[in-house]
């Protein structure tokens, strides 16, 4: 029975297949769920997983969604192929996220009752599995197993695989291991009766070194990669993750990170670190970033570099905390008081996180200016096996004045509004940062000439520099009509449309904007030139980034906001149908 | 040293050296003193005052380098953290003394009263079981003192008392960060 | 602790602005106090870093010669703690007012002092928001008068050094601007103390509480006994007149000190964590 169905059976194979696993919290589809990730990955695919709980701190219903493919994805598909759950306990919550077609699976214990009639709208193929009575028939075995063995054989990854993650997984309970894998057996021969297999295409051949990493984690090590040696923070969902990570790699390299009261005195303590020489982060959601902006202000008129990433949460207010947004653009750029010219940054996909978070400290250092990079809860949290990002070019560090200079002025008023900084230590430099308005020496002053001299400067700095080709990504056919603008973690799902729609014959450009604020406007230009129509994708209620480019460049040809709030991400399909349509006006 | 009582902290000084030690430090303190709150007159634009207290910090300037003189001193000793029996040295103007728009009267009243506590300072050396030279030299010092009281004085009769609301401002306080 | 041989006058320590403070203002004496405090030390200005808020008090860095950092109204205690972790070769003296640090500030205050990392804090306490013209502050008196809390606030007094010493600080003292040397002392042993050390300086305002210039007459030198028993500190704050000078307590709390195993090693190891 086993053997007979260890290889998939559905020819040529698929080249992307998603899952759902779910069930009450403490069923362990969360962990069933990272195992099949980490088997996948194993395996030699490419994986996204995201995840999904109800409001109860513990026990409540949970899923795991998982995409497996043969080249690397960054958003989860239009529909899944199967469903399972270990029990349908208010599983129905996720109706939203977990969309089902005729030829998905659906598959339950038939002891734990019918499947929502929410998920069988759509006609989905079903099957029923005994997941908890095989598990009581294994002594010490857990329902979650079995139903991750029965996934796995339907999807195809090979038992070794499997193996592989329980082993990783229960490493530290070694006297689970002989129990679980036994149910993953058992769940694996019970499934080989299942005629609705959605079995993977072959993995493709390994080409280079893979990881399997949280966006959280990889703007993380970005941070450190930038030189970011000092972060003060206080949790927050989705950013509590990435300074979990950080916590022990900066100890590991030489740096600390400190919990601070609340955000008000993360961000100052970053300042003040920052303002000591040690290259300075802190990391934060929508609540928190509004603490700080009166201390961004601060860095922007004091001179002092740092970086703010922001795990965009679904807002305003405490709004829905384990929810993605990307509603915070419009306070990232323009919530701080004053003409306060800073850095806005947004990555685009998991393995992104690690390039701008690293470039924004980059930047931020080279500027002598704060960034805010804006992730958010989906980048932040999908766990997703990537190709090594490729490794980025180190740009000229903070300019400091290292050697006493007589009448030293640490504001002076430069070319490239750039000024050497004095570092606490250095003698013969000694000056006083200043939040209040100063002269090039930094005695604050109320003369309307230094004011606008000084405000200059920081815009000059901010204007006048070269941002070389990474303010955005531009892919596709660069003479199509169609342009389609985006940025942070819709660029998945339209890259994926712009894939789908070039095997249709259409041809669209991709625009996917890193650097939001300054937005360069005339290589923007230049990127939409010759443009007819242009789509501008985005995840919030009133079209921030629409708004954002109208206000800053000449946008050509007609233009639409396909615009959505949070809570539930775009899916390709959606974003190709525009283009269809498009192409048929 | 926090702890200890503040008559604890000025021993009765042995010998001539330590007694115009003393005397150095305070001539230092007013003097710096004085040139601080000239400084501070003049922000605030009381260039009358802030001239008269320039004046008097060269007064004790020159007193200071009297002392240097007298005991063939290049650097008198360190004046920074002399332990006074009072908060500070006997011929220092106290800062909460001053107000912005004071008038040379209020500073030559300020400056009396500092040569005053000079003088009695250095009567009760003269006054306390010290060995003679340094009697000697504590009556000599307190002499001067006394003169530069009646010197103020003199001073003082010349310059008109302030009329009643000199303190008076008809604009509201300008700060505000 | 920074303390080297070279020796500089006070007045070294003193930069060429001009404080732009009414005369007869309490915190020319921290000025003076502070500079005697770093000769005394025998620091190097450029080892020192004076981080301040918002406040006339806070206007202090720029008058000294060392480093400074004036940031936001209520941050200081922030902007410090964040310098002296990632600088811990630095003095870093913080500095405010009573509004800055137990009002705006106030939760800043509680934490650093439970945190006790290794920096001295000056509050210089006027009973009153100078800066924005005269309104009352948490330690002001609940019948005093102003025009936005006419009658007075009704409020009782904020303790502060009841607060710092139920709060963890590992050094509780107080001063008075009227005698810059006492204050001196008082800040170099603050200085000197490991942890976070609360000064409390009462620190007349001339212009709004004229009334201040009285304190001199009430302030009692030193009027505590140090102690390094919190409960003894405690009992004697019971009966604190609010004008007794000294240090208080001098406790032997370990100062803060990041945990858990450190090293330095090249930023690519951090890498094997996520490959497959
Ligand atoms: C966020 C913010 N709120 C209010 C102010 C206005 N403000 C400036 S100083 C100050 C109070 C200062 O009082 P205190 O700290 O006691 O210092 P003092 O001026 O008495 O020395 C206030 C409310 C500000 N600068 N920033
Ligand atoms: S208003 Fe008060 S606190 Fe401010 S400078 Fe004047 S006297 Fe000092």
């Amino acid at each position: 029975m086993t053997t007979a169905n260890e290889h998939p059976v559905v020819p040529p194979g698929l080249d992307s297949v998603s899952v759902v696993l779910a069930g009450s919290g403490g069923a362990g589809v969360m962990t069933a769920g990272n195992m099949l990730l980490e088997a996948a990955a194993h395996a030699g695919y490419y994986a996204l997983m995201t995840r999904s709980s109800g409001p109860q701190i513990r026990g409540g219903e949970a899923a795991a969604l998982i995409r497996i493919a043969t080249r690397p994805v960054e958003c989860m598909e239009d529909r899944f192929h199967v469903l399972a759950a270990v029990d349908w306990e208010n599983v129905q919550r996720f109706d939203a996220e977990i969309p089902l077609g005729p030829s998905s699976l659906v598959l339950g214990d038939p002891d734990q009752g019918e499947p929502p009639a929410a998920f069988l709208r759509s006609g989905p193929r079903r099957a029923a599995l005994p997941l908890k009575r095989i598990a009581r028939s294994i002594p010490d075995a857990r329902p979650n197993m079995v139903l991750l063995g029965a996934l796995a054989s339907l999807v195809g990854l090979p038992e070794a695989s499997v193996g592989h993650a329980v082993g990783k997984s229960l490493g530290k309970r070694p006297a689970s291991l002989g129990p679980s894998l036994a149910a993953v057996a058992a769940g694996r021969a019970a499934a080989a009766d299942i005629q609705a297999r959605h079995g993977l295409a072959p993995p493709p051949a390994r080409a280079g070194a893979r990881w399997l990493v949280t966006g959280n984690e990889a703007a993380g090590y970005g941070a450190i990669k930038g030189g970011v040696r000092f972060v003060a923070a206080y949790p927050i969902t989705p950013a509590t993750e990435l300074l979990e990570w950080m916590a022990p790699a900066l100890a590991e390299v030489g740096g600390t990170l400190v919990q601070a009261e609340d955000e008000l005195a993360s961000i100052n303590m970053t300042i003040g670190g920052s303002y000591g020489g040690v290259p300075a982060l802190t990391a934060t959601s929508g609540p928190g970033l509004s603490l700080m902006i009166e201390a961004l202000g601060l860095a922007v008129a004091a001179e002092v570099p740092l970086v703010v990433v922001d795990v965009m949460r679904v807002g305003p207010s405490t709004g829905i905390p384990t929810k993605s947004e990307q509603g915070d653009l419009n306070i990232a750029v323009h919530g701080l008081h004053g003409d306060a010219p800073h850095l806005v940054l947004a990555p685009n996909s998991v393995a992104d996180c690690l390039r701008t978070t690293q470039w924004a400290v980059q930047l931020a250092e080279a500027l002598q200016a704060p960034a805010i990079v804006l992730s958010d809860q989906f980048l932040g949290q999908a766990r997703s096996v990537v190709d090594r990002p490729a490794d980025t070019p180190a740009l000229a560090g903070r300019d400091v004045a290292a050697t006493a200079v007589p009448g030293y002025r640490r504001y002076a008023l430069t070319d490239s509004g750039v000024s050497p900084m004095a570092i606490p230590g250095s003698a013969g430099n000694a000056y006083t940062a200043d939040g209040l308005e100063h002269n090039e020496r930094g005695n604050p002053s109320s003369q309307a000439t230094d004011h606008v001299a000084q405000l200059d400067k920081r815009l000059r700095k901010l204007e006048s520099f070269d941002y070389g080709d990474a303010w955005a990504d531009l892919e596709g056919d660069a003479t199509a009509d169609a342009v389609v603008v985006t940025f942070g973690s819709c660029t998945g799902p339209v890259r994926e449309a712009l894939e789908r729609a070039k095997a249709d014959g259409l041809r669209a450009r991709l625009v996917s904007l890193r650097l939001l604020s300054p937005l360069p406007a005339s290589r923007l230009e230049a990127a939409l030139a010759g443009a007819q129509r242009i789509l501008v994708v985005e995840q919030n209620h009133s079209g921030q980034l629409h708004r954002h480019l109208r206000a800053e460049c000449d946008l050509p040809g007609h233009v639409t906001s396909l615009r959505r709030a949070g809570a539930l991400q775009f899916q390709p399909g959606e974003i190709h149908r525009h283009l269809i349509d498009w192409s048929r006006a | 040293m926090s702890g200890k009582s503040r008559v604890a902290r000025q021993a009765l000084p042995g010998s001539v050296e330590e007694f115009m030690a003393c005397a150095y430090a305070m001539e230092v303190e007013a003097a710096e003193r004085y040139a601080e709150l000239a400084d501070q007159m003049d922000t605030h634009h009381n260039r009358e005052v802030a001239g008269l207290f320039a004046k008097l910090a060269r007064i004790e300037g020159k007193h200071r380098d009297q002392i240097l003189a007298r005991m063939g001193w290049e650097h008198g000793p360190d004046a920074a953290v002399f332990r006074w029996e009072t908060p500070e040295g006997p011929e220092t103007t106290d800062y909460g003394e001053l107000h912005y728009l004071m008038q040379p009267y209020h500073a030559l009243r300020l400056a009396e009263h500092n040569e005053r506590r000079a003088a009695e300072f250095f009567e009760r050396f003269a006054a306390a079981p010290v060995p003679e030279d340094v009697r000697a030299a504590a009556r000599e010092m307190a002499e001067e003192e006394r003169e530069h009281v009646r010197l103020i004085q003199e001073w003082l009769a010349r310059v008109p008392p302030p009329e009643p609301g000199w303190d008076e401002d008809m604009d509201p306080p300008a700060v505000a960060d | 602790m920074n303390e080297t041989a070279v020796a500089l006058a006070p007045a070294g320590y003193k930069s060429e602005v001009k404080p732009v403070w009414c005369p007869g203002c309490g915190d020319f004496g921290v000025v003076n106090a502070l500079s005697k405090a770093f000769a005394k030390l025998a620091l190097r200005p450029e080892d020192i870093a004076v981080v301040s808020g918002i406040g006339c008090s806070s206007r202090i860095p720029a008058y000294m010669s060392s480093y400074g950092f004036h940031g936001v109204h209520g941050r200081a205690l922030a902007a410090g703690t964040g310098l002296k972790i990632a600088r811990p070769d630095l003095t870093v003296v913080v500095t405010g007012g009573d509004g800055d640090g137990y009002s705006i500030g106030g939760n800043h205050f509680l934490h650093a002092c439970r945190r006790n990392v290794d920096m001295t804090y000056v509050v210089m306490d006027n009973r009153v928001y100078g800066m924005t013209k005269g309104q009352p502050s948490p330690t002001t008196e609940p019948d005093w008068d102003s025009k936005l809390s006419p009658d007075g606030t009704g409020l009782r007094e904020f303790q502060p050094m009841v607060i710092a010493l139920a709060s963890g600080a590992n050094f509780v003292a107080r001063g008075f601007t009227g005698d810059p040397n006492g204050l001196a002392e008082i800040l170099v042993e603050a200085m000197r103390h490991p942890g976070f050390s609360f000064v409390e300086v009462l620190s007349p305002c001339v212009t709004f509480r004229p009334e201040q210039k009285e304190w001199k007459k009430l302030v009692q030198e030193d009027a505590f006994t140090p102690t390094a028993d919190a409960k003894e500190a405690a009992g004697r704050l019971m009966h604190d007149t609010g004008f007794d000078l000294g240090v208080l307590y001098a406790g032997g709390r370990a100062p803060y000190a990041p945990r858990g195993p450190r090293a330095e090693r090249p930023v690519e190891e951090l890498e094997r964590r996520f490959v497959l």
